[in-house]
């Protein structure tokens, strides 16, 4: 059977990644991402300071959608501050399609005038640097952010990030329940923003804009904190 | 504002006291919000613990507990805790626990000093029973189209489309969201230029026009315009909005001067809705009172139970305008009155003059001016002394016949406990009455205390007035020199317990238990009229109303400082809930009650009946140390 790579292998790795790509990156942007020191993985949840992170994209493919939007709100485990975040809509190099728009009514003009990417990646990387960045479905995140480096300056940008949405499933997931489930063929459940915020008694905000989502994912993650881990809990532990 | 914030801004407009804020100060308070989560069974706030911002639930619930432990209070989405301790010392008073998952939107302490300064706030957060009068003295003002502001009347936001949308795709949105305008917008690069705002998404939009039903109707069909043109040459770019903050009456004479019926509505200049001139007379509305003249031209029993839909509707318009529940009371027991009073009339037409002087005397919410739409018969006859049974009665047994049948004929049903003139019990000389009540009063037993409870209410209505004011006078003089007969009174006046207040789309119950009904009649309107009574007797009161009794107790100083004001709205506040839950079934055409469900009454109002369930509580705990009970 299939077994899951230790937490403290994904530490080492990451810890790994950090070292080489301090030294490898030319991008001076880049450079100053990575020689800030990695956050010690042994720093209880208590003492760090939170980003949650949204995109809105063009679609769901790294190599041919964009991003459209981004949010930002950080937060700690006591606190969220929505009016310290910060939302930026980004002009894409394709056209918009007409179902991206429907989706998160982002409009041809509206990204008319609005700066293209790489005006603005510096910047949001600079927001980035020193918190540890919270999404919902790292695989919308992290490959965008990764393509955008890639593409305008030929380097790679990855780094340790939480995704309330493998707690999620972590914690729905598993068990004689799930598994039960699983064998007589039932749907798991669902482990979507909106649906996991329910299971924690969290209110139901409108979607799909970035800065709302992002909000909505400090608030899940305080909620799955509360619920299965403590503020003592390394952060580490945690780490995608 | 950004979209996150609007999704804070929004859920705190509709709840008190932040439905109350000027925009401005709103979008100081959602700026500066923190968002705090509380898993269920955890402690947010303990007893003593310094206080830095207020707690707003945004969802889960809460409960709060005094000193001893006890439950306080159940609160729930929409619900603020927190302020007792922030007016005090910044230290927490009641405790605080999350009985659910509970996300808290925290308003700093500075944020809150800054709302306190705003009378209507101020009053709410400080100690009960100013929550009440703010929202009562705000309906006293309610239908001032002065005072309302434009953004009451908005309910929903307006459809917007670019300019460069086909006719055909804007009227196809227009069919699609049931709207008759559609606001048109462009983009802009400039920010501080006019009409430009920043939409959902943060780009820049300028307000370039509206669209109408009337439009489509004149300048595409009737013109042979083609529908594939784009919408923004139907419009000539002049475009007259007004301020959400704005008067209602501001936007009519905006409209009447501007000879239009739609007005878009900014928020700063974000369109937040459209405003039609209907929305503004339907708010209007007026309470017509012709009614009661009316009945005085009808000529049969039959003619005036044809008016019982015209009744039924005046109700309603007095609800609608936002008439407070003393003006409708007063107004459905002056025609109440006066249709008694046509059908005595057409009683003595048919039967010839009264043998005797007589007075018809009524009782119950009729004697105290306090009607609602419907009620049974509470009537009874008080005959001159020189009244003969044997010559006389037959009469008055005929005219209390065809009254009560003719009441009965109006939708006043027959008293089911006999409370009625027909009843020979309730037809007597003045000298039996005064031997009855002089019993009830010196001896009280259950049976008579629940007479001294109905009739005890009492105002003559047609007829010798002198032998009900009689009866009146010796009520207010010896009942208050009777402590025993007091006691009695007060003990009953504490029997019927209003809830705890609503939780969810539960009645609470003070031991926890939880139903899906309440009795409003039953256990809020009855045993605050009760409490009320009880003074007044105490006082000498001669007044049948209400609210003229708590005049009287007030005067003779005999309650605590501030206790007369909260009976007062309190009533005010139970009476009304009543009575819009009545005008709604009459809408709705149900059969009409008492019976109110938690889930059809909004936030603000809940809030508002929960407080004034707990003054009626106090005021009953009150009443066994004021007049002590001897059996």
């Amino acid at each position: 059977m299939f077994k899951k790579r230790s937490q403290q292998s994904v530490i080492d790795e990451w810890q790994r990644y950090q070292a080489q790509q301090a030294k490898a990156c030319r991008n001076p942007i880049l450079q100053r991402f990575y020689q800030m020191p990695l956050t010690d993985p042994e720093v209880p949840l208590s003492e760090v300071s939170f980003l949650a992170l949204d995109f809105e994209t063009t679609g769901l493919d790294p190599r041919y959608n964009e991003i459209v939007s981004f949010g930002l709100v950080p937060f700690t485990l006591r606190s969220i501050r929505p009016s310290d975040g910060y939302y930026q809509v980004v002009k894409p190099k394709c056209n918009l399609s007409e179902e991206s728009i429907a989706f998160h009514r982002i409009t041809h003009s509206q990204v008319a005038t609005a700066p293209p990417l790489e005006k603005v990646l510096d910047e949001l990387l600079e927001r980035l640097s020193d918190c540890i960045v919270v999404v919902h479905y790292q695989h919308i995140e992290r490959p965008f952010l990764d393509m955008a480096c890639h593409k305008f300056w030929g380097e790679h940008c990855l780094f340790p990030l939480i995704d309330t949405m493998a707690i999620e499933a972590r914690w729905e997931r598993r068990g004689w329940k799930h598994q039960l489930k699983e064998a007589l063929g039932l749907q798991p459940v669902s482990i979507r923003l909106d649906n996991s915020r329910q299971r924690y008694g969290l209110p139901t905000y409108s979607a799909h804009h970035a800065k709302v989502d992002a909000m909505a994912t400090a608030e899940l993650f305080l909620a799955q904190v509360a619920r299965h881990y403590s503020p003592t809990t390394a952060i580490g532990q945690l780490w995608e | 504002m950004e979209a996150e914030l609007r999704e804070i801004r929004d859920h705190l407009s509709q709840n008190p006291p932040f439905d109350k804020l000027l925009d401005e100060l709103l979008d100081d308070v959602v700026g500066n919000i923190e968002i705090t989560y509380f898993k269920a069974d955890s402690i947010i706030l303990e007893r003593g613990q310094p206080i830095h911002a207020l707690s707003y639930i945004r969802s889960g619930a809460v409960e709060t507990y005094h000193y001893n432990g006890e439950l306080y209070n159940r609160l729930e989405e929409g619900d603020i805790f927190g302020q007792l301790g922030l007016l005090r010392q910044g230290k927490v008073r009641f405790p605080v626990k999350a009985i659910e998952d509970t996300l808290l939107y925290q308003i700093p302490k500075t944020i809150f000093d800054r709302l306190c300064d705003n009378d209507s706030f101020a009053d709410f957060v400080e100690l009960s029973g100013s929550r009440l009068k703010s929202t009562v003295d705000e309906s006293l003002r309610e239908n001032d189209l002065m005072t309302t502001r434009v953004r009451k009347l908005i309910s929903r936001l307006p459809l917007m489309v670019e300019i460069t949308v086909s006719i055909q795709e804007a009227a196809r949105l227009m069919t699609e969201n049931v709207v008759s305008s559609v606001l048109l917008i462009e983009p802009a690069d400039e920010e501080d230029s006019d009409g430009v705002f920043r939409g959902d998404e943060g780009g820049l939009w300028r307000l370039k026009g509206m669209v109408t039903d009337e439009d489509l109707r004149s300048q595409v069909v009737a013109a042979g315009v083609k529908t594939d043109r784009p919408v923004g040459q139907l419009s000539d770019g002049r475009l007259i909005t007004i301020q959400s903050d704005e008067s209602v009456n501001e936007a009519m004479l905006t409209m009447l001067r501007n000879h239009i019926q739609r007005l878009p509505v900014l928020h700063r200049r974000r369109p937040v809705g459209v405003l039609h001139l209907s929305d503004i007379v339907r708010y209007e509305t007026n309470s017509s009172l012709y009614l009661a003249s009316n009945i005085f031209s009808r000529n049969s029993v039959r003619d005036l139970s044809r008016l019982i839909p015209e009744i039924r509707a005046a109700f309603i318009r007095l609800v609608d305008a936002g008439s407070n529940a003393k003006m409708i009371g007063d107004a459905m027991s002056s025609i109440g009155r006066s249709l008694m009073r046509r059908l005595i009339e057409l009683a003595e037409d048919e039967l010839g003059p009264a043998p005797i002087p007589y007075c018809f005397m009524v009782h119950g919410s009729l004697a105290r001016h306090e009607q609602s739409v419907i009620t049974d018969q509470d009537n009874a006859l008080v005959l001159h002394d020189s009244f003969d049974p044997q010559h006389h009665d037959e009469y008055f047994k005929m005219l209390a016949k065809k009254v009560s049948d003719g009441l009965d004929a109006c939708g006043y049903e027959y008293c089911k406990g006999g409370i009625m003139a027909t009843n020979e019990q309730w037809r007597q000389p003045l000298a039996q009455w005064r031997r009855y009540f002089d019993e009830w009063i010196a001896d009280p037993d259950p049976q008579r205390l629940l007479h001294s409870c109905i009739f005890f209410d009492l105002d003559a209505v047609y007829g010798e007035e002198y032998l009900v004011e009689n009866l009146q006078d010796m009520i207010a003089t010896k009942a208050r020199y009777n402590p025993r007969f007091l006691g009695a009174m007060a003990r009953n006046a504490s029997n019927r317990r209003p809830p705890l207040g609503f939780f969810r789309t539960f009645v609470m119950e003070t031991d926890g238990r939880q139903h899906k009904v309440i009795n409003i009649k039953g256990r809020g309107l009855a045993p605050i009229t009760d409490v009320i009574r009880v003074h007044a007797l105490a006082v000498g009161s001669k007044a049948q109303n209400s609210a003229e009794r708590l005049r009287d107790i007030e005067h003779a100083n005999i309650l605590p400082a501030g206790q007369v004001d909260k009976l007062q709205y309190a009533l005010e506040f139970i009476a009304l809930v009543r009575m819009r839950h009545q005008a709604f079934e009459l809408r709705n055409d149900q059969a009409i009650d008492n019976a109110i469900e938690p889930e059809n009454i909004d936030t603000a109002e809940r809030h508002n009946l929960k407080e004034a369930f707990q003054v009626v509580n106090n005021a009953q705990n009150f009443l066994p140390y004021r007049y002590p009970y001897s059996a």
